[in-house]
C-alpha cells in the first residue's frame, strides 16, 4: 500500500488550474450583460441573434436598412444620360461580409460552364432527378434532354479538332493486339466469370473478325477512375437511396443495396436489371413499414448477408474493362508471366512477379584503411623539381616537407612523455618523497580506502591487491611495467606509424595502471557523453585498463562494429586516454577538482571556419622569399552593415547574419579535435583533463619554438589564451600561484631547455632576452627558492620601488604568451627607465615623470618603444664642453657589462614582489651588481650625477657608439 | 605617343635640417603630419599631445587628458590621388569637405582612444574598450570612423557619428598585438607582432593574410594604393604588391631588431624611408632598392617619422625631438638653433 502522500503524488491534473484566491483581494465582479459585446472584425456591435438558431443578427436589426432607415438608390435620368434599366441581383442586396469567404456567396475564381470538365455538377443532378419525378413521364428527363442545346466544353471541342470522334478512346491509334485475345480466351477457358455485360457485344464482335495488319484502330473508351473527393458524412461506398430507384420500386428483389461498388454503379448506370422484375410501385424495402397493399413483407427487416460484402480487399475482378491506364495496378496485371513464376521455387509475395532481366549485384568494396596520421585537408606544396634549383634551396624544401616527419619522434615524444619518464631520461635520481598518495597514507585508511573501491571498480573481476603489502608490489610492479613499455616504445619512436600507436597504448596502460589512478573513483572524465553507446565502451575500456588488462582496448570495442569504424574508435580511445589520463603523482592531491566543468555550461567552441594553412610552409616560403601565393591566406570577412555605411561602401554579404570570420561551432570534447595530435605532440601532453583547448591543427606548441633559430620571432597564440592574457592584464591582482596550474609551465623539467636558451640568447646579445629568465624563473624557482631565501629578502627591501610597476606582466607573460613576450619584451622598462629619469632631472620644466605605477603597463608584447631619451648627454649635445660627460662616459663604458647583465635581472627582481621567496638559480652569483642596480634604480634622483657608473639599461652597443661619437666631436 | 615623356626629375631627398622642435613633453613618441601637410602632431610621453606649426616650430595647442604616455594620433588621412593604371581619380574636394581638420585623435598606453576638438582642445570622445595600450590609431577617409589597434589584438573600429560608445566592429583575428594600421578608402591594412599583415577588403567582404614570419612594426600603403610597405623586426621594409602578396622590393641595412619604428614612402612614392635603431633615417630608391640616403638624425633611435603629404618633407622624432627635414635648406635654420642652444 502506497502512504498517503505517495497517492497525493499519483494524481493527475487536466486543465489549467484557476487562479489561486488572494483572501484581501477583492472579488472581482462579473462583466454585466450589457457590456458583453461581440464586434465583428470591422468594430461594429454584434447582437446574438437566438440561442439555437444561431448566428448574428445582419444588418440592422435584421433588416437591410440602417438606423436612419433605408435609403434606395438614387434615380437619376437625365436627357444625356437616360438611366438604363437596372437589373437588381442577389450581390446588389449582399454586403462584404456576404462576399467574404465565409459569406453566403463568397466571391471566388471558378471554371466557367464552358471550360468545366464533364463532371456533372452534382447540384444540378439533384435539381434534375427531382424535376424529373415530377416531369410528365416520371424517371425520365429524355424530353430535357432532347431539347437542350448541343453545348459541349471545350475540352471536348479541342479534341474532336483533333479528330476525335465521340466513343473513342484518347490516345493515338493501336493495332488490335492479340495478347488482348489471348488474355479473352484464358478466362473464358476458366470459365470463372462471364464476359462483362457492357463490352460483350464488341468482343464477341473483336473474336471472330479478321483483323488486317495494316488497320489501327482508335483506343477503347475508357471512364476514369473517379476522383472526386468525398465531402459528405455517409459511410464509405454509402449512397443514399435513390429516388429514382425507390419510386420504381427498386431494381433488386427488395433489397435496396445502399452500399454499391462501383461497377454496380455503371450498371446501373446503364439501366440494366439484374433479375427480371417484379415492378412495384413505391418504396419498400428495409426501413420502410409496409403498406397496406403490400402483400408480402419480407424485407421490413433488414437481414444483412454476408454475401454483400467483399471478403476480399478489392473484391472479384470486374473486368468490364473500363478501367484506363489509371487504374488499379492488379486490373491491369498481365497473366503471361505465370509461367516463369511457377519456376521460381521460392515463395513470391502476393502482387509481385519475378523480374524479366536480373539485376546486376552490386560487389561492395570496403573502404581503404586510412593511414594512422592521415589529415582531411591538403596542402597544396611548391612543385619543385629538386635537380633544377639550388641546392639550398633544395634543402630548406625539404626541410619543409619532412620536417614533422623528423621532428616528431625525437621531439615530440617528450612532451608525452609524463614527469617520471622525463626524470628517467635526464638521468635524475628519484625524488625522496611518497611517490603516491597511497604512501602517504595510513595502512588502515589504504585498506578502507580499497575496500571502498573494489566494490565499485572491481565488480568484473580480477584478482586486485587486497592487502597494502600487495598493493606495494603491485605499483613496484607496474612501475616496472612501465619502464619496460617504455624502454619499448622507445625503440618504437625511431620507426613512425605503427609502433606509435603500439606506444601510445602502452602508455595509456601504464597511466590509468598506476594507483592514482584507482584512487580517482568516478572521476573520470566522460568524453563521449553524446553517444552513451560509445561513453559506456569508454568506461569498459577505462576500466579494464585500471586493471591492467593488456587487451583492454580489443576487449572493448563492439565487435559488431566494421573494422574502420573499430579502428578509429581504438584510436579515439587510446587518445582520449592518454589525454585525460589521471595527474599523476602526489600532486593529484593537491587539486580539486573544479566544481563547474567548462563544458557543462557550454559543449561547442566556436572555432574560425577557416583555419590558416601549415606554418612550416609559409616559413619555408619567407626564408626563400617565395613571397605571395605561399604566404597568403584569403578569408571571408563580413564587415559591420555600419562600417561599410560610414565607409561608404555598400555591404558585400547584405543580409549576412554575422560579423567578422565565419564561425563554426565544434564539440568542445569531441576527440576528433585532437585527431592531429600526434603532429603536434602539445595536445596531448597537457595533463590537466579539464579546460583542454581545442588545438587547432597545424600549430605548433611553443616549446617546440626552441628548436629553431628563425622561430624565435614566431609568434603562434590561440586567441583563447589571447583572451586569458588580457583578462589577467585587467586583473592583475591575480596571484602567482594562479599560473602554476596552467599546463606545461609547471613541468620542473623543462629547466634545462630554457637555460640553454638563455645562453643562446646572451651570446646574440640580445637585450630583451632577460625576460626569458623572468619566464622561466618563475616555474624553477618554486624549487630552488629556499636556498637563498635570505638574499632574496634582502633585495626585496631594495626594490620596493620598482616592484610596484613590475606587477603582472612577466607572470602574465609565463603562464600564457610567451611567444609573444619572446622577440619583444618589455625592456622598455629597463633601458628606458633610467635614461628617463637622467633626461628629466635636468630639463627641469619638462613634465613630471609618469607616475611609477602606470609603467607596469610597460611590460609590452610587441615591439618595444625607443626609451625616452639615451642619457643626458644626448640633451645637452648642443652644449660646447661635453668634456665634463665625457668621464662619465667612460665611467658607463666601465659599466656596461654590467649594465647588461642588470637590464636583464630587472625582471627578476619586479617579480619579487609576488613570488615572495622568488630567486632565480642560475644567478645568484650576480646578486650584488643587482642590489647596486636596485639602488640606482630607486634614488632615481640622483642617478644622473653620483652614479654615472649605473648607467641605466642602455646596451653596450650604444654606449659605445655614443663614445665615439663623442670623441668625434672633441675631434672636431 | 603623343605627350612628351615628362623629363624625369632628380628626386629629392629631404636632407638638410629646418628645423628642430623641442617639445618638452617628454620622448615623442610619435610625429605626424596633419592632412595638408601644415601642421604636425607630437605624441609625448608625458601623456600629452601636441600641435605645432611646420613652417614656424611655434606650438599651437597642447592636448592633455590622456592618462598615460601617447603613442599615436592622427589628424586625418590626407586624400592621395588614386591612380590606377591610366586613369588617374582625383577627388580633392570630397576629401576636404568630409575631412575639416577640426578633429584629431589620439591614442595611449591608458588604454583609451581620444577624439579631441581641435580648436577648443576639449575631449570630444574618451573611447574605452580595448584591454591593452592602444598602438596606433586611424581616422577613415571622412573622419567617420576611428580605427584603433592595440596590443590586445584587436582592431576596434569606433564610430564618430553615432552617441554609441561601443565599437562597431571588432577586428580580433590578429594573433598578437596590432602594432600598425592604415586605412583607404575601402581598406584596412594592419600589421600584428604575430607576424602577420592583414588586409581587410570592407567591398570584396575578404580578409587578406600575408606571412611575414617577423613581428610587423609598421605598414603602409603606397600613395598609388597598389602595394603594402611593411617593416618587422628583422630588420628589414619589404614592399608587397597588394593583390598578390608578392614581394617587389626589399630594402635592408638599416638595424630594426626590438623597437617599433615607422616606415613609410615619399609623396610621390618614389623612396622608401624607415627609422632606424642607429640613429638614422634610411632612404632607398623604390624601384632600384639601393640606399640613396643615410639621414643622421641623432644619436638616439628614431621613433617616428611622417613624410609631408605633398613637398619633400620629412619629420622625425628621436627623444624629445622633432626634426623638421626638407630638400632646399632655408635661412631660418640658424635662428631655430641658436634658440635651441638658449633653451639648453
Amino acid at each position: 500500500m502506497a502512504s498517503d502522500s505517495d497517492s497525493d503524488g499519483d494524481f493527475v491534473t487536466f486543465g489549467t488550474p484557476l487562479e489561486p484566491l488572494e483572501e484581501d483581494e477583492p472579488l472581482r465582479k462579473p462583466v454585466p450583460l450589457y457590456e458583453q459585446t461581440v464586434k465583428d472584425e470591422k468594430g461594429r456591435y454584434q447582437r446574438f441573434h437566438g440561442a439555437f438558431t444561431g448566428g448574428f443578427s445582419a444588418g440592422y436589426f435584421n433588416t437591410v436598412g440602417t438606423k436612419e432607415g433605408w435609403t434606395p438608390a438614387t434615380f437619376v435620368s437625365s436627357r444625356q444620360q437616360k438611366a438604363g434599366r437596372q437589373n437588381a441581383r442577389p450581390e446588389d442586396f449582399m454586403d462584404e461580409e456576404d462576399l467574404g469567404d465565409h459569406g453566403i456567396a463568397p466571391r471566388q475564381i471558378t471554371t466557367t460552364a464552358d471550360f468545366a470538365s464533364g463532371r456533372k455538377d452534382v447540384i444540378r443532378d439533384k435539381a434534375r432527378a427531382i424535376t424529373s419525378l415530377s416531369a410528365p413521364i416520371p424517371g425520365d428527363t429524355v424530353l430535357e434532354d432532347l431539347v437542350a442545346p448541343a453545348r459541349s466544353s471545350m475540352g471536348v471541342e479541342l479534341l474532336r479538332k483533333m479528330g476525335w470522334k465521340d466513343g473513342q478512346g484518347v490516345g493515338p491509334r493501336v493495332k488490335r493486339r492479340l495478347c488482348k485475345q489471348r488474355a479473352d480466351s484464358a478466362t473464358r477457358a476458366f470459365g470463372s466469370a462471364s464476359p462483362p455485360n457492357g463490352s460483350s457485344e464488341s468482343q464477341d464482335e473483336e473474336d471472330g473478325e479478321f483483323v488486317p495488319e495494316n488497320v489501327t484502330f482508335a483506343p477503347k473508351d475508357v471512364t476514369p477512375i473517379d476522383f472526386t473527393p468525398k465531402v459528405d458524412l455517409h459511410g464509405l461506398g454509402y449512397r443514399g437511396l435513390n429516388p429514382l430507384a425507390a419510386l420504381r420500386g427498386g431494381p433488386g428483389a427488395g433489397h435496396i443495396n445502399l452500399f454499391t461498388m462501383d461497377s454496380d454503379r455503371t450498371n446501373s448506370l446503364f439501366g440494366e436489371d439484374r433479375k427480371g422484375q417484379r415492378r412495384r410501385g413505391g418504396v419498400a424495402g428495409q426501413g420502410f413499414g409496409v403498406g397496406a397493399m403490400e402483400d408480402d413483407d419480407e424485407d421490413i427487416y433488414h437481414r444483412d448477408i454476408m454475401s454483400n460484402y467483399d471478403t476480399v480487399l478489392g473484391g472479384e475482378e470486374p473486368g468490364n474493362g473500363l478501367y484506363g491506364w489509371t487504374a488499379p495496378q492488379q486490373y491491369n496485371r498481365k497473366k503471361k508471366d505465370h509461367s516463369k513464376d511457377a519456376a521460381y521455387l521460392g515463395k513470391i509475395l502476393e502482387g509481385f512477379t519475378l523480374a524479366s532481366d536480373k539485376l546486376e549485384t552490386k560487389t561492395i568494396f570496403p573502404p581503404p584503411n586510412l593511414p594512422r596520421d592521415f589529415r582531411p585537408v591538403h596542402y597544396f606544396r611548391p612543385v619543385v623539381d629538386l635537380s633544377s634549383v639550388s641546392p639550398m634551396v633544395a634543402q630548406a624544401l625539404q626541410t619543409s616537407r619532412g620536417h614533422m616527419a623528423q621532428e616528431e619522434p625525437s621531439k615530440g615524444g617528450r612532451h608525452q612523455l609524463d614527469s617520471a619518464q622525463r626524470r628517467e631520461l635526464l638521468g635524475e635520481a628519484t625524488l625522496q618523497g611518497p611517490s603516491s598518495v597511497f604512501d602517504l597514507l595510513k595502512v588502515e585508511d589504504r585498506e578502507r580506502l580499497s575496500s571502498l573501491r573494489r566494490p565499485s571498480s572491481d565488480t568484473s573481476s580480477g584478482p586486485r591487491q587486497p592487502t597494502p603489502g600487495e598493493a606495494r608490489a603491485a605499483v613496484v610492479a607496474a612501475g616496472v611495467a612501465a619502464a619496460a613499455a617504455r624502454a619499448s616504445a622507445q625503440k618504437a619512436l625511431s620507426s613512425r606509424f605503427a609502433p606509435h600507436a603500439e606506444q601510445q597504448q602502452q602508455e595509456a596502460l601504464s597511466v590509468w595502471s598506476g594507483p592514482t589512478a584507482q584512487a580517482q573513483t568516478g572521476q573520470t572524465f566522460k568524453p563521449f557523453e553524446r553517444t552513451p553507446h560509445k561513453q559506456a565502451r569508454y568506461d569498459l575500456y577505462i576500466d579494464q585498463l585500471k586493471q591492467g588488462d593488456r587487451d583492454a582496448l580489443e576487449l572493448s570495442l563492439d565487435p559488431t562494429m566494421t573494422e574502420w569504424e573499430r579502428g578509429r574508435e581504438r584510436d579515439e580511445f587510446v587518445r582520449a586516454a592518454l589525454l585525460y589520463k589521471p595527474s599523476s603523482s602526489s600532486l593529484s592531491c593537491r587539486f580539486t577538482r573544479g566544481k563547474q566543468d567548462d563544458g557543462v555550461e557550454a559543449d561547442t567552441v566556436e572555432v574560425t571556419r577557416d583555419q590558416e594553412n601549415d606554418v612550416d610552409d609559409k616559413q619555408a616560403a619567407v626564408k626563400m622569399k617565395m613571397f605571395g601565393k605561399l604566404t597568403r591566406d584569403t578569408f571571408e570577412w563580413h564587415p559591420d552593415n555600419l562600417l561599410c555605411k560610414r565607409f561608404n561602401i555598400p555591404d558585400p554579404y547584405p543580409g549576412s547574419g554575422f560579423v567578422g570570420m565565419p564561425k563554426v561551432k565544434r564539440d568542445k570534447f569531441s576527440v576528433f579535435n585532437f585527431l592531429t595530435v600526434s603532429e603536434s605532440p602539445t595536445a596531448s601532453a597537457s595533463p590537466a583533463p579539464q579546460g583542454v583547448k581545442p588545438s587547432e591543427p597545424g600549430k605548433r606548441s611553443r616549446w617546440d619554438v626552441s628548436g629553431q633559430a628563425g622561430d624565435k620571432e614566431r609568434k603562434e597564440k590561440d586567441p583563447v589564451s589571447e583572451f586569458l592574457s588580457v583578462a589577467r592584464i585587467e586583473a592583475s591582482g591575480s596571484g602567482p600561484e594562479a599560473s602554476t596550474t596552467d599546463g606545461p609551465t609547471t613541468d620542473p623539467t623543462v629547466e634545462p631547455d630554457t637555460e640553454q636558451k638563455e645562453e643562446e640568447e646572451e651570446e646574440e646579445s640580445r637585450p630583451s632576452m632577460d625576460l626569458f629568465k623572468a619566464i622561466f624563473a618563475s616555474s624553477s624557482d618554486e624549487k630552488s627558492s629556499s636556498s637563498s631565501e635570505g638574499e632574496s629578502e634582502e633585495e626585496e627591501e631594495k626594490e620596493e620601488g620598482v616592484r610596484s610597476k613590475a606587477g603582472t606582466g612577466p607572470q602574465i607573460s609565463n603562464q600564457l604568451n610567451v611567444n609573444t613576450t619572446q622577440p619583444a619584451p618589455p625592456v622598455s622598462t629597463t633601458p628606458s627607465q633610467h635614461p628617463d629619469i637622467l633626461f628629466k632631472t635636468p630639463s627641469g620644466p619638462a613634465a613630471a615623470p609618469p607616475p611609477r605605477d602606470q609603467e607596469m603597463e610597460e611590460e609590452e608584447f610587441g615591439p618595444r618603444l625607443p626609451p625616452p631619451s639615451s642619457t643626458l648627454t644626448a640633451e645637452r649635445r648642443p652644449s660646447p664642453t661635453p668634456s665634463a660627460k665625457d668621464d662619465k662616459h667612460k665611467k658607463k663604458c666601465k659599466e656596461k657589462h654590467k649594465a647588461k647583465k642588470h637590464g636583464k635581472h630587472k625582471k627578476d627582481k619586479k617579480q619579487k614582489k609576488k613570488h615572495k621567496r622568488h630567486k632565480h638559480k642560475g644567478k645568484q652569483k650576480k646578486t650584488k651588481k643587482e642590489e647596486s642596480s636596485d639602488s640606482s634604480s630607486e634614488g632615481s634622483d640622483g642617478n644622473g650625477q653620483e652614479d654615472g657608473e649605473e648607467g641605466g639599461g642602455v646596451s653596450t652597443e650604444e654606449l659605445l657608439r655614443r663614445l665615439k661619437s663623442i670623441r668625434g666631436k672633441n675631434l672636431q | 605617343m603623343s605627350f612628351p615623356q615628362p623629363k624625369p626629375e632628380v628626386p629629392q631627398l629631404p636632407q638638410n635640417l629646418l628645423r628642430t622642435i623641442d617639445c618638452q613633453q617628454g620622448a615623442v613618441r610619435a610625429v605626424r603630419f596633419n592632412a595638408d601637410g601644415n601642421y604636425l602632431l607630437s605624441c609625448g610621453s608625458d601623456k600629452s599631445l601636441k600641435l605645432w606649426s611646420v613652417s614656424r616650430g611655434t606650438l599651437l595647442k597642447t592636448y592633455s587628458g590622456h592618462g598615460y604616455e601617447v603613442l599615436d594620433a592622427d589628424g586625418g588621412t590626407s586624400y592621395q590621388t588614386q591612380s590606377q593604371g591610366w586613369l588617374t581619380l582625383e577627388i580633392p574636394f570630397i576629401s576636404t569637405d568630409s575631412y575639416d581638420n577640426s578633429q584629431l585623435c589620439s591614442c595611449s598606453s591608458d588604454k583609451t582612444v581620444i577624439l579631441w576638438d581641435v580648436a577648443t582642445g576639449q575631449v570630444t570622445r574618451k573611447l574605452r574598450g580595448h584591454a591593452g595600450k592602444v598602438n596606433c590609431v586611424q581616422f577613415n577617409e571622412e573622419a567617420t570612423v576611428i580605427l584603433s589597434g592595440s596590443i590586445d589584438g584587436t582592431v576596434r573600429c569606433w564610430d564618430t557619428r553615432s552617441r554609441k560608445f561601443d565599437p562597431i566592429q571588432i577586428l580580433d583575428e590578429a594573433q598578437d598585438g596590432v602594432s600598425s594600421l592604415k586605412v583607404s578608402e575601402h581598406e584596412l591594412l594592419t600589421g600584428s607582432v604575430d607576424g602577420r599583415v592583414r588586409r581587410y577588403d570592407l567591398r570584396m567582404g575578404q580578409l587578406h593574410v600575408d606571412f611575414i614570419n617577423s613581428p610587423i612594426t609598421c605598414v603602409c600603403f603606397s600613395a598609388d594604393g597598389q602595394c603594402t610597405l611593411t617593416s618587422s623586426l628583422d630588420s628589414t621594409v619589404r614592399l608587397l604588391d597588394k593583390s598578390t602578396g608578392e614581394m617587389l622590393g626589399e630594402y635592408t641595412g638599416h638595424k630594426m631588431k626590438g623597437y617599433k619604428l615607422d616606415c613609410c614612402l615619399s609623396s610621390k612614392d618614389t623612396h622608401v624611408l624607415s627609422c632606424s635603431e642607429d640613429g638614422h633615417v634610411y632612404c632607398w630608391d623604390l624601384v632600384e632598392g639601393s640606399l640613396m640616403l643615410k639621414l643622421p638624425v641623432g644619436k638616439a633611435v628614431v621613433q617616428s617619422l611622417s613624410f609631408h603629404p605633398s613637398e619633400t618633407r620629412l619629420l622625425t622624432a628621436m627623444e624629445g625631438r622633432v626634426q623638421v627635414w626638407g630638400a632646399e635648406p632655408e635661412e631660418t635654420e640658424e635662428e631655430v638653433v641658436v634658440v635651441q642652444q638658449e633653451k639648453a
